[in-house]
């Protein structure tokens, strides 16, 4: 035995590392692959053996050779193997083999489920960490439904390294599993908030990533990533969330104006460059969102380009690259702004890097206009001679097609110049875009019927010197541009000087070397020619003219018959016979001309792209019924050639239709066109305004231009768009001088007219007339056309299953599976481990599947993608009864995880409607300069920063015995009218919201009467309700409370573990600077200030920041708070310094803090049943009050105290209601309000008699005073 | 989100490759060959950013690359990463090999791939930047090692001493340039 030990580690010791495979190949530079095929048998060799060391070692070897590009999946079960060893050092080199080649169809995956998770609860933290980082790389759904918990729980470990590891592992996690992020998201969200710096990060990467996708989701994150953005110092975080905010912006425009302050503060102050550039990013798209142009922000965008420019003007290169990139998106809204750095970005493009180039390119778009298309277009036509990438030249050749055709040819003035551009570009060599410069060149000459004389003209010479195109194989692309010229040829033949000439070149041998579809053209379109052809010799007494050109035709056409390509000869073959009989009738001095045009008569008008999409489905027809039952499977290989068919038929069907019965079709026309005009929703061609410019002005002024066309059609395919250049300055000039003769007649007629106008300065936009009559016929669409344009929408997206409103409390069935036994104590077989885990919700699913339904419903042409869905929707719920069967044997052990997953959603709710009254929030904080320790902290103990909108005291009600009556009464009276309008708003919005919230209640399932709503139906509008109070203020400071006091309780922090969070506006009221504030109160036993750590229980905490003059800002305080039953005052005291410019004083402000038994209470939803049965247990003791004089209706009544006492309503009936409320120590409050008349009575339950009397008396008060 | 982090040499010989998203062994050669003509064609004082790796990704991704003495170290990147963060995360990674390694040159990265994916596991997971602060990564790698150490390593003492001895009659090895870590200032 010990021999054999002994053996083999001799063996271990001639074996190859991994350093050893590398100098192995290094050595075998000639015969490599002979080499590693050796070292590969080695390998599975060495995986043959029990010696675990040998099996790590052979993997690590194999994990280079995958590097280099060999496949070692065989190796699959090896590396699971190697992943299970005990010992570290092999189980970090399988992971990484994992990592390297596992992926979702790897069948041993399913062997891992186990061992990841034995893995991850290993109490080493490195073995945790090195699964974490292994299973981010090939988690697969079944992987992620089944580890989902486990991976949760470790969100929460001791160890930061640990809890970073698995919050960036969860984003996989839902991408795989998305049941999954509702029952996650509290506790990531909680993670924004992890004392280590880490943690947080990986958290708003997290959070981030989701978001990009899917950003109206998360919408409600707003405040508390805005509170991040202020007091983080971490640049990536900043970054990311800066980054996030961008992706906001656009749903949220309020959420843009909060913003720009303390971007613009960042964008200032920052010395990170990528920071800078982030910023200015966000402000952008916050401008962009803003895009109603309020005044104030052209500072902003200036201040954007400002900065651009330095980073454009930099001399690196990367922040040269990222000027130009932001700066384009600056230029889709405010294109002025941009314009004026013209001469920057043309220098731009002659940069010597690419990227840069490609870059001013895209700016390019923008900075075109009338005036300047021709130069900035002929700049472009230089580069695209001197540019040596196929690559970048292609780019140009798009961008100036993009630029030329942009928003309907909109700048171009002279189409001719512009077809000679397009024929200059089809002298590129290699270009793949031939295909673009030929859908120009029709687009154009369809469209602009004035350009159709010379666009045939100049594509009769490019198809004379086709041989130019053909010639090369490398210049295959470019010849796609023939098929627009023999196209235009053929439609327009009428226009063409010498159309024999034309025909002869269509019909020339060399043309059966094109590719088929453009044969297929040629043969078409050299019969409407022919038909031309005949009807211009026919005229004339000479009939062997017409005779010659039949033989022509008859001579050459043998030649496509032949062809390959079926299209092609199958019009060549008709077309033949065609003209076969044509000849016949000829030689018998037959005028067949009439007939022959007649074939090709009418006109095709454009139409758009999306037309046929576009046509609504008529009532009552249904594409996917059955025209005849479906045939028996048998027949299926049948029916396959047929449905190749049917597809190659619909291709050609166009110019089908044109050859059969053209008058038919023509009749057809006529009606259609009838129909049309009668119906008053069809889109027309409008007039372009060109065409209206011109109108305004009459024809007589339409400049006449003498081009000299001769020299473009003799220089074979070269026409020089530089002469039109030159002639358009010409003609400008011209026009100008015109202008000014008929102003100076003008002037002349009108001596009293104010002349200077009509200044000879530079022209203006308007000044330029386009040089021809230009009418851009615009493309047709189907009648009653639906205007929708989302239909790029790529269906298969994984993140559109992570479309998941988060808001929405969770159900019960939304619980991650849970598994029932502890892998440490129960190994078990992989199989038998599936079925006890299969606790799948499936309920969630469904919804969420009928969610996407509805959506859906309106985009009744994705037929297909809806009868999938509900395919899949059957499958599911087969599915779901299966595991629901698989159950039952085994019931799930909820973990303390799940149960405390299911709490927080309550709070969750309430702050969708806190969105909005945080956005409408006046004061809007300044940017924290000063981020003190103690900051942090408070940071750090809160578990949720949101203000709670349901608390606090009225606007009427008395502010907290303010210090100085008279100040109060001036300050408070203006304050408060702002803020009542605003929190009218507010409150419509919230009342809307909570209307959703009980609709998803009712959907649940029971159908009672008002469950957990607390207000509803359209009962006349509520009174404000504010949740601020002025705390106290004198000449310099005024501080206001926002909602008196906000509670949250802490689990696991403290025993009974109740805080109150107090956040307190400090605003500047006078002109001087306020710094060093501190904040301090007086601790009752009961009541605590937390201060941060090794600080007495008298000092005092500093304000994390300064107030300049105007400015308010926001701070927090935590208390702890160790009874609930009595409402508690507290005295305090601010101090600060107000700084002047030449002095520097002491002062201070007292106040006193108001903590209400209401505050302790939070608003907790309860389900009817779950009340009566607290109600029947009978720990409750009961009390009861009676208000007289209430006036007001009973659903303000209910507001109000729900409002301000936190309370939520569990049933209404009538003019009754019961409600109930938990406070954050957990007793239960339970009302019942009735409502007689102007009497109120209110009997009351809870387990704390002192607590419940204390509030009643608050409620009594809150009505006293209305 | 990062979908692929290479690193090969002047030559396109690839070092090191992580793709945090499945392709194909011939598939990912084609990547790599097709990234290196991209990258290598480019000066070196031209801007480190690049778009139309048409294999990889859309038009949303983008190659960030820097290029260090014989090396490049090429991120393809989609819209929601920072251009500049991610410039200075491979500046922040080269400089934690600098420091693992010891002045680290491309044989380093040679001969030990699997520690080169052990130190960027600490910096990036799953395609999401997990750590930046240089000082934590290398600690964690270190305390990681030690660990490996502590087990004895996967070929402990005697099988070094057999690899010098097989060392013996290889032709001289070239000691190659250090990567000469360049003291950039963040941005």
């Amino acid at each position: 035995m010990a021999l054999k030990i002994v053996k083999g580690s001799i063996d271990r010791m001639f074996d190859k590392n991994l350093q050893d495979l590398v100098r192995g190949i290094r050595n075998h530079k000639e015969d490599e692959a002979k080499y590693i095929s050796t070292c590969i048998d080695e390998i599975k060799q060495e995986l043959k053996q029990d010696n675990i060391a040998v099996k790590a070692n052979a993997v690590c070897k194999l994990t280079y050779l995958q590097m280099l590009g060999y496949d070692v999946s065989w190796a699959a079960f090896n590396i699971v193997e190697v992943m299970s060893s005990s010992k570290f050092t092999y189980k970090r080199i399988g992971y990484l083999a994992a990592s390297q080649c596992f992926h979702e169809s790897t069948d041993v995956i399913m062997l891992t489920t186990n061992q990841i998770r034995k893995d991850l609860s290993s109490p080493n933290q490195y073995d945790t960490g090195v699964a974490l980082t292994g299973l981010s790389c090939f988690v697969t759904p079944d992987l992620a439904r089944d580890l989902a918990n486990d991976i949760m729980t470790l969100m929460s470990h001791t160890k930061p390294y640990i809890r970073k590891k698995a919050v960036l592992i969860m984003y996989k996690v839902f991408l795989k599993y998305p049941e999954s992020l509702r029952p996650a998201f509290p506790r990531l969200k909680e993670k924004l908030e992890d004392p280590d710096p880490g943690v947080q990060s990986a958290a708003v990467n997290v959070i981030c990533e989701l978001a990009r996708r899917n950003p109206k989701n998360y919408l409600s994150l707003a405040p508390l990533f805005f509170k991040l953005m202020t007091s983080s110092t971490n640049n990536w975080v900043l970054i990311k969330i800066i980054k996030l905010f961008g992706a906001l912006t656009p749903l949220e425009p309020r959420l843009g104006k909060k913003l720009i302050e303390p971007l613009t503060n960042l964008i200032h102050s920052t010395s990170a460059m990528s920071l800078l550039y982030e910023c200015v990013n966000t402000v952008i798209a916050v401008l962009i969102s803003l895009s109603s142009g309020m005044p104030n922000h052209s500072a902003s965008i200036q201040l954007c380009v400002q900065k651009l420019r330095i980073l454009i003007e930099d001399s690196d290169q990367n922040l040269k690259y990222l000027g130009l990139l932001a700066m384009s998106k600056i230029l889709k809204t405010h294109p002025k702004s941009v314009q004026s750095h013209k001469d920057l970005i043309l220098q731009c493009l002659d940069d010597k890097d690419e990227s840069i180039r490609l870059r001013a390119l895209d700016l390019l778009y923008g900075m075109v206009s009338k005036k300047n298309l021709m130069e900035i277009v002929k700049k472009l036509m230089l580069h695209v001679d001197k540019a040596e990438g196929t690559t970048y030249r292609d780019e140009l050749l798009t961008k100036i097609i993009d630029i030329c055709s942009q928003s309907n040819y909109q700048y171009i003035t002279n189409f001719e110049w512009y077809i000679s551009i397009l024929v200059e570009l089809t002298r590129l060599e290699g270009t793949r875009h031939g295909h673009l410069i030929a859908s120009q060149m029709l687009d154009v000459a369809i469209r602009v019927k004035a350009i159709r004389v010379f666009a045939v003209a100049q594509m009769a010479t490019l198809l004379d010197n086709a041989h130019l195109m053909t010639g090369n194989v490398q210049r295959k692309g470019i010849c796609e541009v023939l098929y627009a010229a023999a196209w235009i040829c053929g439609e327009f033949s009428e226009h063409l000087e010498n159309p024999m000439q034309t025909l002869e070149a269509m019909l020339r041998p060399k043309v059966a070397t094109l590719p088929g579809h453009i044969q297929a053209v040629y043969v078409q379109n050299a019969a409407k020619l022919f038909a031309t052809v005949l009807k211009s010799q026919e005229g004339n007494t000479d009939r062997t003219a017409a005779q010659e050109t039949s033989q022509l035709m008859i001579d050459r056409l043998p030649l496509f018959v032949q062809s390959a390509n079926l299209e092609v000869q199958e019009r060549a073959s008709c077309i033949l016979q065609l003209v076969k009989y044509i000849q016949k009738l000829q030689q018998k001095d037959v005028e067949v001309s009439e007939e022959v045009t007649a074939l090709f008569a009418g006109e095709l008008n454009p139409v758009a792209p999306k037309a046929q999409k576009k046509v609504p489905v008529p009532d009552g027809l249904d594409l996917d019924a059955w025209i005849n039952e479906p045939p028996s499977e048998s027949e299926s290989e049948e029916e396959q050639p047929r449905a190749i068919f049917a597809k190659e038929e619909t291709k050609h069907s166009r110019p089908r239709h044109t050859e059969v019965d053209e008058k038919e079709l023509a009749k057809r026309r006529e009606v259609r066109k009838q129909e049309q005009a009668n119906n008053p929703f069809y889109i027309k061609a409008s007039p372009s305004s060109q065409k209206v410019y011109q109108e305004a002005h009459g024809v007589e002024h339409i400049p006449v231009v003498q081009i000299d066309l001769s020299v473009p059609l003799k220089v074979p395919g070269l026409p020089m768009s530089d002469q039109y250049v030159k002639l358009e300055e010409a003609r400008r000039q011209k026009d100008r001088a015109d202008k000014k003769k008929k102003d100076k007649k003008k002037r002349k007629e009108k001596r009293s007219g104010r002349g200077k106008r009509h200044d000879s300065g530079p022209e203006s936009e308007e000044d330029i007339t386009p040089a021809h009559m230009v009418d851009i016929v615009t493309e047709e669409m189907p009648e009653n056309a639906l205007p929708s344009d989302d239909d790029d929408k790529d269906p298969n997206d994984p993140h559109k299953a992570l479309d998941i409103d988060l808001d929405k409390p969770l159900a019960d069935s939304e619980k991650l599976p849970v598994r029932s036994h502890r892998a440490a104590e129960a190994p078990k077989s992989p199989a038998e481990d599936g079925d006890a885990e299969s606790t799948t919700p499936q309920e969630p699913k469904k919804k969420s599947v009928k969610e996407k339904k509805e959506k859906k419903k309106d985009k009744e042409r994705d037929r297909k993608n809806k009868e999938e869905k509900k395919k899949k929707k059957h499958k599911h719920e087969d599915k779901g009864e299966d595991l629901l069967g698989g159950q039952e044997d085994e019931p799930v052990v909820q973990s303390e995880e799940a149960s405390e997953v299911a709490a927080p959603p309550t709070s969750t709710s309430a702050e969708v409607s806190d969105l909005d009254f945080w956005l409408s929030n006046a004061p809007v904080p300044s940017k924290a300069q000063v981020v003190s320790e103690q900051e942090t902290a408070t940071v750090e103990a809160e578990a949720a920063p949101v203000p709670e909108a349901a608390s606090g005291t009225a606007p009427d009600s008395e502010p907290d015995e303010p210090k100085d009556p008279e100040m109060e009464e001036t300050k408070s009276s203006k304050h408060k009218k702002k803020k009542q309008k605003k929190e009218k708003e507010e409150k419509e919005k919230k009342k809307k919201k909570k209307h959703h919230h009980h609709h998803h209640h009712s959907d649940g399932g029971e159908d009672k009467s008002v469950q957990n709503g607390t207000v509803e139906e359209e009962e006349e509008p509520l009174p404000p309700m504010s949740n601020y109070c002025l705390l106290a203020e004198n000449s310099y400071i005024k501080m206001i409370i926002e909602d008196a006091d906000q509670v949250y309780d802490i689990q696991g922090n403290l025993q009974d573990g109740s805080q109150v969070v107090v956040s307190v506006i400090f605003e500047n009221k006078c002109d001087s600077f306020l710094k060093s504030m501190e904040f301090n109160v007086l601790d009752s036993l009961n009541s605590k200030l937390q201060r941060p750590e090794g600080s007495g229980p008298h000092d005092g905490l500093t304000v994390p920041f300064q107030l300049p003059p105007g400015v308010s800002n926001e701070a927090r305080f935590v208390f702890t708070v160790q009874s609930i039953v009595m409402s508690q005052k507290l005295k305090g005291t601010v101090t600060f310094i107000v700084k002047n410019e030449d002095s520097s004083t002491h002062e201070k402000l007292d106040f006193k803090l108001h903590f209400t038994c209401s505050s302790y209470l939070i608003t907790t939803p309860c389900y009817s049943d779950a009340f009566a049965k607290l109600l029947e247990s009978g720990d409750l003791k009961c009390s009861s009050i009676k208000l007289e004089g209430v006036s007001m209706p009973f659903h303000h009544l209910l507001a109000r105290i729900c409002f301000h006492h936190h309370f939520s309503v569990v049933e209404r009936i009538d003019s009754c209601a019961s409600m109930y409320s938990r406070s954050i120590q957990g007793h239960h409050v339970c009302l019942l309000v009735k409502v007689s008349g102007e009497t109120v009575s209110i009997d009351a339950k809870c387990d704390e008699p002192t607590l419940l009397g204390n509030v009643l008396d608050e409620i009594k008060q809150t009505f006293s005073q209305c | 989100m990062i979908k692929a982090i290479l690193i090969f040499n002047n030559h396109g010989k690839p070092r090191m490759i992580r793709f945090y998203q499945y392709f194909p062994e011939d598939m990912q050669q084609q990547i790599i060959r097709e990234t290196f003509h991209l990258v290598s064609k480019r000066d070196d004082n031209v801007c480190n950013f690049l778009e139309g790796g048409s294999l990889i990704g859309g038009s949303d991704y983008k190659l960030i690359y820097r290029h260090y003495a014989t090396l490049y170290f090429v991120f393809c990147v989609d819209s929601s990463e920072s251009e500049l963060g991610i410039l200075d995360l491979i500046q922040v990674f080269v400089e934690t090999l600098d420091k693992c390694f010891e002045n680290v040159c491309e044989l380093d990265l040679i001969f030990h791939m699997d520690k080169v994916h052990y130190i960027l596991q600490e910096v990036v997971m799953g395609g999401m930047v997990l750590e930046t602060n240089m000082n934590e990564i290398v600690g964690q790698v270190e305390l990681q090692n030690r660990m490996e150490k502590s087990e004895g390593g996967l070929s402990a003492a005697p099988a070094r001493a057999v690899s010098a001895v097989k060392n013996m009659n290889l032709p001289e090895m070239p000691r190659d340039i250090n990567i000469k870590v360049p003291s950039l200032s963040p941005f």
